[in-house]
């Protein structure tokens, strides 16, 4: 990771050795699970068909890539033009993050090379996880050419890039719509099993659940990265960058607040929707509220005094807490409270190697990223195009 | 493009993805293909011989099992359908009592796993049968997340061809004019094959018949919307491993409330958007405005502020001369009568 603050320095350095060894074990494991099946790799199972690779890669990677759309709507839609610098790493994280949510799947799908059935020859338009699919086919198409100019301006192809930027506003507007339709979608995917997710966890507001939480997910996203590029990528960031990255975090630690606040209301509502409220004296109920306080009401209430008393520190750690809860938030949902009636011997543990394929493609995408951020003006805008916005 | 062309364009989009979503969801009340069949399954009558599953083994063509059909003691584990059996009969304690239950598709008359399908494998043919097409399967096993029954399987050893596997309700066999597998080996008559109405007549009557001996319930008459499999049961059935609290709502209605909401981001969204975008742009274009008028106000302030200065300054510089010359004339004319003055005294004295 320091290789580039000392060029001359080695580039077997620990982060780049623990990173090789990684993708070593990744590659491994990936010839196996493609030759010896998906058995051989996983603890999946006839009552637990949907793993970390569904519950961790697809769902929060998808959460997670939701920097892309709040902030392009944030800047381009609702003019907070004072967060343009934001844009650009966003959509970068977004379109990596998509793209290998597809990756991913690959490995989960018994006949991955049929992916494009649903979108092509057979489509299924009752399920959700057609929307699901349609949408997420279409945003990544959407996120590919909102990235794209950071290439054209790398290339110097001038015309191109003119002509993408033209797009803006469409793009965005699309981005927008699709978003909101497969982030909830992602929620709805559960609502026809009310009969395996457990109540405190299952509610007719699911696909507005997820669509909600996805707002905090995608802000707090921009504000990590934003931490993290700041403090290793110092010198890749030009005075623009540098100069607006305060205003960003505390922008969007105040719009997350909002948001985080908002969407704790409305699971309690889904609890008195439910009528649920005795089952949260139950061990269920303890572990719904330690999600619901400790990962929603506190990073909001970290996010408001970051924001009031603009503490960008506090604001990187209630960043870290909001990203911690959306993921524990999904994985309750598709492994924890998912089959929480079935006898303890049937429930579902990650295989070692099922987590090892999901540490290989996410150390694979921040690879990915890293040599994006490195040769790609995204984080500095390019000399040539300054002010091209 | 102009922008009213292009929300229309958004506004066609959003007309194709929510058409068949918002058709396929609504919530139509079917009652099933009136003369499909079904199978109704007596636990009072069965006596866990397992010669169904060997029966299933056989005519479905599965593999050769560790433990042998005539291997009773197996019936001491719960067990559940797997790739390589597609039904399965468990024995439960009921105070004291062995009870047995036989586990295979239920064919749903709406099936759960036909809604969750997105490439659409499953189909409820007019059989009765809920059948499964692998030449469409993704396999992405969302119909065994959905499936409220837990009965379809998948081929998870399988590298390249992996398929999800369930009971078929033999509906090949059907076809032909045959009982399903299980049913013809059924030594007790705890099957019966038939049209699911016929059916449900049938288990009426041995409840009507028997009340002491019968629960009063016919268990997939209702749950789910209603299954092509049907039970009747001489202890409550969740005491047989089989669920009460499935509710009577078919799968599908499940999510087409959820699915309506579709058409309404589609058409809503790009609506709001654009106009937030055109609030934006307003609000910046006033702010525009409001600067240049501004600008031009505190340049003519400035202007108007500098003429008044330098006509101040001036008029000081007018009075300050003035002034001057009126102090050097008064000087001189003071020089000279001081001058006149001595001149007079000086003659006096000489005088």
């Amino acid at each position: 990771m320091s290789h580039h603050t000392t060029p001359t320095k080695s580039f077997w350095t620990p982060a780049n050795i623990i990173t090789a060894v990684i993708l070593l074990i990744g590659l491994v494991l990936t010839v196996k699970r493609f030759t010896m099946g998906i058995a051989s790799v996983s603890n999946l199972s006839d009552d637990n068909p949907w793993g970390i690779w569904i519950g961790f890669d697809l769902l929060c990677g998808v959460a997670l890539a939701a920097g892309g759309y709040t902030t392009s709507a944030a800047v381009y839609l609702f003019g907070m033009k004072q967060y343009h610098s934001a844009v650009r790493p966003a959509i970068t994280t977004a379109f990596l993050g998509y793209a290998f949510v597809v990756f991913a799947l690959m490995y989960d799908l018994g006949r991955y090379y049929r992916l494009p059935y649903p979108l092509t020859i057979y489509p299924g338009p009752t399920s959700f996880l057609f929307e699901v699919g349609l949408c997420v086919a279409l945003y990544l198409t959407v996120l590919a050419i909102e990235f794209s100019p950071a290439v054209w301006e790398a290339l110097r192809w001038k015309k191109i890039r003119h002509l993408v930027h033209g797009l803006t506003l469409i793009l965005t507007i699309f981005g927008v719509i699709l978003s909101t339709l497969h982030q909830s979608s992602l929620g709805a995917l559960y609502l026809i099993a009310p009969s395996k997710l457990h109540p405190l966890w299952y509610s007719p507001y699911l696909a507005m659940f997820f669509f909600v939480s996805s707002i905090p997910a995608g802000l707090s996203m921009v504000i990590f990265e934003g931490g993290l590029s700041h403090k290793y990528l110092h010198h890749k960031m030009d005075e623009t960058h540098l100069a607006e990255s305060s205003g960003v975090t505390l922008g969007f630690a105040k719009a997350a607040s909002v948001v985080l606040f908002a969407y704790f209301i409305l699971k309690w509502i889904g609890v008195a929707l439910g009528n649920n409220w005795s089952l949260l004296f139950t061990g269920w109920g303890a572990w719904f509220l330690f999600e619901l306080i400790g990962f929603v009401l506190v990073p909001c209430l970290m996010y408001a005094v970051a924001a009031r008393e603009k503490n960008e520190k506090l604001a990187f750690w209630a960043s870290i807490v909001t990203v911690l809860g959306i993921v524990l938030n999904r994985l309750n949902i598709s492994l924890v409270a998912f089959n929480w009636q079935l006898p303890l011997e049937s429930r579902y543990v990650p295989a070692w190697e099922e987590i090892m394929i999901t540490v290989f493609i996410v150390t694979l995408e921040i690879t990915v990223l890293r040599f994006c951020l490195h040769k790609l003006p995204i984080l500095h805008e390019h000399p040539e195009f300054k002010g091209a916005h | 493009m102009k922008r009213r062309k292009f929300i229309g364009l958004l506004a066609g989009a959003g007309a194709c993805l929510a058409a068949s979503p918002a058709a396929a969801g609504g919530a139509q009340h079917f009652e099933g293909y009136p003369d499909s069949f079904g199978v109704l399954f007596d636990s009072t009558k069965c006596i866990g011989c397992r010669k169904c599953e060997a029966a299933c083994n056989k005519v479905n063509e599965l593999p050769a099992q560790k433990i042998p059909f005539d291997d009773l003691a197996i019936l001491e584990t719960k067990r559940r359908t797997h790739h390589d059996t597609f039904t399965v009969v468990n024995k439960y304690d009921v105070d004291g009592h062995p009870v047995y239950r036989k586990i295979q598709c239920n064919h749903c008359l709406e099936p759960a796993c036909a809604s969750a399908c997105f490439v659409g494998a499953f189909v409820k043919d007019k059989t009765g049968a809920v059948h499964y097409d692998a030449k469409k399967c993704v396999g992405c096993r969302y119909c065994m997340i959905a499936c409220p029954f837990e009965i379809p399987t998948y081929e998870y050893h399988d590298p390249v061809t992996p398929r999800v596997r369930k009971c078929t309700l033999c509906q090949s066999r059907i076809e032909e004019g045959k009982l399903p597998g299980c049913v013809e080996a059924c030594p007790k008559g705890a099957l019966v094959f038939g049209r699911r109405v016929d059916l449900i007549k049938i288990a009426r009557e041995r409840i009507r018949k028997h009340p002491n001996l019968y629960v009063d319930h016919i268990y997939g008459e209702r749950e789910m919307g209603g299954t092509s499999w049907l039970y009747v049961s001489g202890v409550p059935f969740e005491r047989i491993g089989m669920r009460e609290d499935l509710g009577v709502t078919p799968a599908p209605e499940l999510t087409s409330g959820a699915l309506a909401v579709v058409p309404a981001v589609v058409g809503l969204w790009p609506v709001f958007l654009t106009g937030a975008y055109a609030l934006t742009k307003r609000r910046e274009k006033i702010a525009e405005e409001e600067r240049k008028h501004a600008v031009a106000e505190a340049v003519s302030n400035t202007e108007a502020e500098a003429a008044r200065k330098l006509k101040a300054a001036m008029d000081k510089a007018e009075r300050d001369k003035q002034a001057a010359v009126d102090r050097e004339v008064k000087k001189a004319l003071k020089e000279a009568e001081e001058a006149r003055k001595k001149a007079e005294s000086a003659e006096s004295g000489d005088q």
